[in-house]
Formats: C-alpha cells, sequence, structure tokens
C-alpha cells in the first residue's frame, strides 16, 4: 500500500500541489494526465530521485519520505526503459538481484525470463533489441527482486499500436498472477480505461479525479477532467426543474433531462460525449428509449478513418461521432436537417 | 582545410625529416645523452602525476557539474576554463606567489614540501594549466550518460557510489579517457608556467630551451624531435588501443 499525505514539490517552473492519494495493496492503478501534468514527477518523488518540499510518502505504513531510492523496495520501469547498454541482458536481470543480494537461482532467472519471452536473448546488448523486447527485459530486471511494488512510467507509449496490445495483455495478466501492486501513469486514455481498477486524474499537478474507470469516463467530477477523457460536447442550459434526482434544463429553446441536483434558475452546463449521440433523419419519439431530442442541421463532417465526426448545428454546436457507414447511408452532408437524440444517463452535469 | 594540414604537417615534418636525413647521428647521440634522457622521462612521468591529480579533482566535479543545478554554476564553468586562456608565464607566477616559500600555501608547508626547483613545483604547474581538459571532458562524459540510467540502478538497489561506478563511470569511459590523454599530452607540453615555478630539475621542454639559448638550433633540434617521436607514439598506441574500445561490447 502507497500513501502519499500532502505531497508538494516545485520543479523549475512547475509545482506539484498538495498531493493526497492512496494506493491500496494488490491494485492496478493508473494515474492519467496530458503530457506536462506532473505524472512522471509523482513517481520520481515516489522513487526516491527527488525529495519533496513538503509532505509524507508512507509505503506498507511505513514513512520512506527521507529513504534513498535503494531503500524503498519500488521497481521502477521508465519510459525509455533504461537498461544499461554496457550489459548483456542476463547481466540488467541480475544487476538488482546483486545489488540487493537476493539469491540467484538460475531456475528463477530462467521461469522469469520464460514467462516473459526473452530467454533466448540473454547474451544480446540491450541496444540490439527491439523495443517491445527491451521492455520485457526491463520488466524481467524490475521484478527479479521480488519487489512488492511495480511503477511504470508510460509503460506502452513507446511501442508500435500491434506491440502495444500484447504488451498491454501482459502486464494485465502479469498483475493477476503476481498480485503486485501496479502504479501505471499514461496520458492515454484508452489505456487507462482498459487496464485500471482505479484511476487518478492529475491536471497541471493537482489530483482532480479519483475513481473507477466507469466514473472517471462517465462521470467527470469538473470540466478540465470532462474535457480531457472526451466529453466533447458542452451545452449551457438553465434549471428549470430540479426533482428526484432529475433535473429538467431549458438551453436556445430546447429542453433536456439530465440527472443530478441543483437549484431552480440555476446555470448548469450539461456535457456529452459525441459517441452517446444518435442522429436521424426523421423524428419517432415512442421507439427509443432516449429522453433527449434536439433539431439542428448538420454543418460539417471531417473523416476520421473507421468514424467520421458530424458537426450539428443546434443553436449550439454538438459533435457526434458515427461510423463512416452509418453517415454515408444516411447520405449526411452540410445543410440537411437532422434529429440529435440522446438518454438523460449520457448527460453529465457539472456547474 | 587543406592550408590548415599543410601548415601542421609541413612544420613538423621539416623538423623531424630533417633532422632523421640530416643529422641522424645526432638524434642517436640525443638518444644516449642521459640528461636529455632524464628530461625526457621526467616529463613524461611529471605529466603522468599531472594527469592523477587532475582525474581526482576533474572528476568529481565534472560529475558535479554534469548533474547538478546551483547558483553560480556558469561563473565556476567559467574560471574552470581561465587556466586555458591566460598566458602560462603568467600562470607560472601566480602559482609561484601562492606555492612559493613564502606564498599563501607553500610558507605553511616549507619543511615538508618544496614546490620551488622541485618535482612538486612542475607537477603543480602542469596540473593548472591541463586541469580544465579533464574536468570539461568528464563534463561532457557524465552529462551523455543518461541520468534515468543512474535512477533505474539506485531503484534496483545501488547505492549512489555503486550506481556511479557500475553504471556511470563504465558509460563515460571513452570521454575520460580522451580527457586524461589530452590532460597529459597538455601536460607534457607544457613550458611556461613550469619554467617560472621549477627551471630545475630540467623537463624536456626547458632543456630544449637551455640549449637553443646555449648552444644554438643544432644542439636543441634533436632533442626536440626525439621529444615529439616518443610522445607522438604514446598518443598513437592509446588511439589504437582506445578505437576498439566501444561502450556496447565490453561490461
Amino acid at each position: 500500500m502507497i500513501e502519499i499525505k500532502s505531497l508538494s514539490r516545485k520543479w523549475k517552473n512547475f509545482a506539484l500541489k498538495n498531493l493526497n492519494l492512496t494506493i491500496k495493496a494488490g491494485e492496478y492503478f493508473v494515474i492519467l494526465g496530458p503530457t506536462g501534468s506532473g505524472k512522471t514527477l509523482i513517481l520520481e518523488l515516489l522513487a526516491g530521485f527527488h525529495s519533496p518540499d513538503s509532505g509524507k510518502i508512507l509505503i506498507n505504513g511505513k514513512d520512506v519520505t527521507a529513504f534513498p531510492p535503494e531503500k524503498r523496495g519500488l521497481a521502477f520501469v521508465y519510459q525509455n526503459y533504461s537498461l544499461f547498454p554496457h550489459m548483456t541482458v542476463e547481466k540488467n536481470i541480475k544487476f538488482g538481484m546483486r545489488m540487493q543480494k537476493v539469491k540467484q537461482t538460475s531456475d528463477k532467472i530462467r521461469g522469469l525470463t520464460d514467462y516473459l519471452k526473452i530467454t533466448s536473448l540473454l547474451n544480446r546488448y540491450p541496444l540490439t533489441l527491439s523495443g517491445g523486447e527491451q521492455q520485457r527485459v526491463a520488466l524481467a530486471r524490475a521484478l527479479a527482486t521480488d519487489p512488492q511494488i511495480l511503477m511504470l512510467d508510460e509503460p506502452l507509449s513507446a511501442l508500435d499500436p500491434r506491440t502495444q496490445e500484447s504488451a498491454r495483455e501482459m502486464l494485465l495478466t502479469l498483475h493477476k498472477k503476481t498480485k503486485l501492486t501496479v502504479l501505471h501513469i499514461t496520458h492515454d486514455q484508452t489505456e487507462a480505461r482498459i487496464m485500471a481498477d482505479r484511476i487518478a486524474v492529475i491536471m497541471d499537478g493537482r489530483l482532480v479525479q479519483v475513481g473507477s474507470p466507469k466514473e472517471v469516463f462517465e462521470q467527470p467530477l469538473d470540466s478540465e477532467v470532462a474535457v480531457f477523457v472526451g466529453f466533447e460536447n458542452v451545452i449551457e442550459c438553465k434549471v428549470v426543474l430540479a426533482e428526484a434526482g432529475i433535473l429538467s434544463l431549458e438551453a436556445e429553446g430546447f429542453f433536456l433531462e439530465a440527472p443530478g441536483s441543483a437549484k431552480i434558475g440555476e446555470t448548469v452546463y450539461a456535457w456529452l460525449r459525441p459517441e452517446n449521440i444518435v442522429l436521424s433523419k426523421s423524428f419517432k419519439k415512442n421507439n427509443s428509449s432516449a429522453r433527449n431530442f434536439l433539431k439542428g442541421r448538420v454543418v460539417g463532417l471531417q473523416e476520421l478513418g473507421a468514424l467520421v465526426r458530424v458537426k450539428v448545428d443546434c443553436g449550439f454546436s454538438l459533435n457526434v461521432l458515427l461510423t463512416r457507414q452509418s453517415a454515408v447511408e444516411m447520405n449526411l452532408a452540410p445543410e440537411i436537417p437532422v434529429f440529435a437524440q440522446f438518454k438523460a444517463s449520457a448527460v453529465q452535469v457539472l456547474r | 582545410m587543406l592550408i590548415l594540414f599543410l601548415f601542421i604537417t609541413l612544420t613538423l615534418a621539416n623538423l623531424i625529416l630533417g633532422q632523421l636525413l640530416l643529422d641522424f647521428p645526432g638524434l642517436v647521440a640525443a638518444m644516449r645523452n642521459k640528461a636529455v634522457l632524464a628530461s625526457i622521462s621526467l616529463s613524461l612521468y611529471a605529466g603522468l602525476l599531472a594527469t592523477l591529480f587532475a582525474f581526482l579533482l576533474g572528476v568529481p566535479t565534472g560529475y558535479i557539474l554534469a548533474r547538478h543545478e546551483f547558483p553560480g554554476k556558469h561563473l565556476v564553468e567559467s574560471i574552470i576554463d581561465v587556466p586555458v586562456v591566460i598566458p602560462h608565464t603568467v600562470a607560472g607566477i601566480a602559482l609561484l606567489t601562492v606555492f612559493g616559500s613564502r606564498g599563501l600555501i607553500g610558507a605553511p608547508l616549507k619543511g615538508y614540501i618544496q614546490f620551488r626547483d622541485a618535482l612538486p613545483g612542475i607537477v603543480i604547474a602542469m596540473l593548472f594549466v591541463s586541469l580544465p581538459f579533464l574536468t570539461n571532458s568528464a563534463r561532457e562524459g557524465f552529462k551523455s550518460v543518461d541520468p534515468r540510467l543512474e535512477n533505474a540502478a539506485r531503484s534496483l538497489g545501488a547505492p549512489l557510489w555503486k550506481a556511479f561506478f557500475l553504471v556511470t563511470l563504465p558509460l563515460s569511459a571513452r570521454h575520460l579517457l580522451v580527457g586524461a590523454v589530452m590532460t597529459w599530452a597538455r601536460a607534457i607540453s607544457e613550458f611556461g608556467a613550469v619554467v617560472i615555478i621549477a627551471y630545475y630539475p630540467m623537463i624536456g621542454p626547458t632543456l630544449i630551451y637551455d640549449r637553443f639559448l646555449s648552444y644554438g638550433l643544432s644542439a636543441s633540434r634533436p632533442i626536440a624531435v626525439l621529444l615529439i617521436l616518443i610522445t607522438l607514439s604514446i598518443f598513437l598506441l592509446i588511439r589504437i588501443f582506445s578505437a576498439s574500445w566501444s561502450i556496447y561490447d565490453r561490461d
């Protein structure tokens, strides 16, 4: 278990402010944030490469704030893997065991390298390996010392998309198998969503939200998180009715329903993911569970490979994601009138 | 570039070949002369000592400069480069005022160690003028090693000194070797600073100067050629040895 208590640190012209966070034992915990938000600094503070200006770090209940990195018992894998270029794969893997005087049984190393499929690489030098191989060697090196906590700094971002997928699988099965506490840092939402038990969202040195992937991606707690996790639409609304946890909202003459609580007359913002909106050319209210209907016209189409982002003007602008197939079948083009519908539960109301 | 190349090679080749072809017996005589051999070996030996001290002082300094930011860092870096810029006779005079028998450091050490006209003086002079070479190349060497490698080593359980000796040092060995060779070369070729603090015992360049003043060109040239041949062959050997010294196929 890692407990971070009111941790602050200034670094160049960047500051980590009063971070409080608890990572439970055995958890796959992802710290998600845009590039430059201070994620790596958090890991480096935990690992002891920097010391905090104030605050405490507890690992398994023990205050390690003043401990040097070698005394913390955390395994750390950098984004670029940081393998020692002058040592063979085997010597790299044995380095930590040598330093921590862990018994170097050949069975153990064999088990680890077989599992990570790097046994055939033992005599190679790191710079001759592919990115995926380097990553597995770095993992082997980190795991060889039997750590309880594994910290991964953007472990997938240096890999090509195909290797990324298998590396993701590998990390998840590894986590299941070893019951390690994993602390994984990324700027990639999909990665966080797929892999995490819990996610902490960090923005500009501040912790803005902690929760399950479902909570973070469906109920962001503030507008910054909403934008970051892909809520592309925001509609400014007036609350006209608030009853039993459901709000009736008014925007540009349309009435919307959404879960939430607010005072009547208050101005709130309804946030919506573009993939949660359905477009149709005719208006049939009864054959859908959607509670919200808007009328507008297409103003633009943006090709995104298999998907198309359709911009709709309803008095306010809406982004809608459709498959290319749907867009073609519906004959969507600028100036065509359309109806947009979405469920009340797809709306996240924020002040 | 051609002009530059010709300028250097012509000057040296003329000196060396002229000696070899026109006055080979003179060179042999110089090789057999005890005073000549003593002065050249003193040059090499004192240069080696100076390099050793430069290594002990320059490596830690280079490491600090490569890894840490602190106020006044630029000033420190500029000061380290000063010995390269000032005239070496000036450096010699400055050293004499500090290490001479009435100097700041020379006076309290009087009775234990003598700098003036002695080996320590030669070494000190050589050290002063050559220190920047080692410090700067050590700094560049350490800078070229990703600090994350050190961090990785430390999180794997290595204390700072082990991370330094097992990771940073081997990865910057090439820079350090080149720096040490440059330092030694600079030390051997030093004349101005040495001659002021220690005319005796004579190092190679001093002897050459002395012979030139007393007996003229024909007496000093064989020694000069001998010194060049010896040092050039040593550097050539180091070059050949270190060329195969790549960081990636070695532990």
